[in-house]
């Protein structure tokens, strides 16, 4: 059943690559936005420190 | 009524909106898809004719119809900010863009795995695949357009219209399989009528369209948290929201 399953009826070679695509990318989608939070707190965060100093 | 509308309106609202949903939309998200990757890669029956190719169809659908779909929630949010000079909109279409676009490179690519064995070829320059190649291209107009301008404002309003302009692809994605001859076979769920799937095949095709969807609503809020706070960064309620 096993080498059946990984096999996926002679179709591995299209099927596999083809969820390893989706999961990149769905990865990359989370990875992504919260790079953007991180960077947009940060900036946030400076542009509230140098309004705290003026 | 329109309380709940003018309150999107405002971007701390949006922005503890967002707080609050992400967690539950990206657990439930996490749920669907386990469950419709289970169910359709070990369980769903092969195709009579595709045999276990078919199985791409998991990724492949709801990737296709949520790169549509996230065009319209683009297209439409840009249309409330051009219109209603809502800033927030600008910053719900600015966040769906890229996921808008990384969806429509999935069902691109997706489908070429899919129509290698199928089709005998990865590409050909058939109405569903060209229209739906030109959609990316759009995705990728609206971003490009959107930081070619020092001014953000400007930068914001042309972006828009070219994503209000854009809507004219997406009934073209759509019907290309019924206006045109097409290598590509015609709508299986979304479609008038009944899905043309037995049960055991399209339970966990449902399911990861959900999973997509409540996906796409995660990403949608980590990104408009960080639209909302480059845009809002010197008022006051910021302090409060990035301590948190």
């Amino acid at each position: 059943m096993t080498s059946g399953f990984w096999s996926m009826g002679g179709y591995a070679r299209y099927v596999w690559p083809c969820f390893g695509f989706a999961g990149l990318v769905l990865g990359w989608n989370l990875w992504a936005a919260r790079r953007l939070l991180m960077g947009a707190r940060m900036r946030a965060a400076r542009a509230l420190a140098m309004a705290g100093d003026a | 009524m329109w309380t709940w509308f003018y309150k999107l309106a405002s971007p701390p609202y949006v922005y503890g909106v967002a707080v609050a949903l992400r967690p539950w939309l990206l657990g439930t998200a996490a749920l669907a898809m386990v469950y419709g990757l289970i169910a359709g890669l070990a369980f769903a029956p092969p195709d009579y004719q595709q045999g276990d190719a078919f199985r791409m169809i998991y990724v492949h659908v709801p990737a296709a119809i949520m790169s549509l779909s996230v065009y319209m929630v683009m297209a439409t949010a840009s249309a409330v900010a051009l219109i209603w000079r809502i800033k927030v909109g600008h910053a719900v279409a600015a966040a769906s863009a890229p996921i808008g676009a990384s969806f429509a490179l999935l069902a691109l690519v997706t489908g070429s795995l899919w129509g290698r064995p199928m089709w005998g070829t990865y590409w050909a320059w058939d109405p569903r695949l060209t229209s739906e190649l030109i959609l990316l291209f759009i995705y990728v107009g609206v971003m490009s357009l959107r930081s070619a301008f020092e001014d953000p404002a400007r930068g914001d309003r042309a972006a828009a219209l070219l994503a209000v302009v854009g809507v004219v692809n997406v009934p073209i994605v759509h019907f290309s399989v019924v206006w045109w001859n097409s290598l590509h076979q015609g709508a299986t769920i979304v479609k008038l009528g009944a899905p043309s799937m037995p049960g055991s095949m399209l339970w966990p095709l449902l399911s990861m369209w959900l999973g997509f969807m409540l996906f796409y609503g995660a990403v949608l809020c980590t990104r408009v948290q960080a639209e909302v706070l480059n845009r809002e960064r010197q008022a006051a309620w910021v302090r409060e929201a990035i301590k948190s």
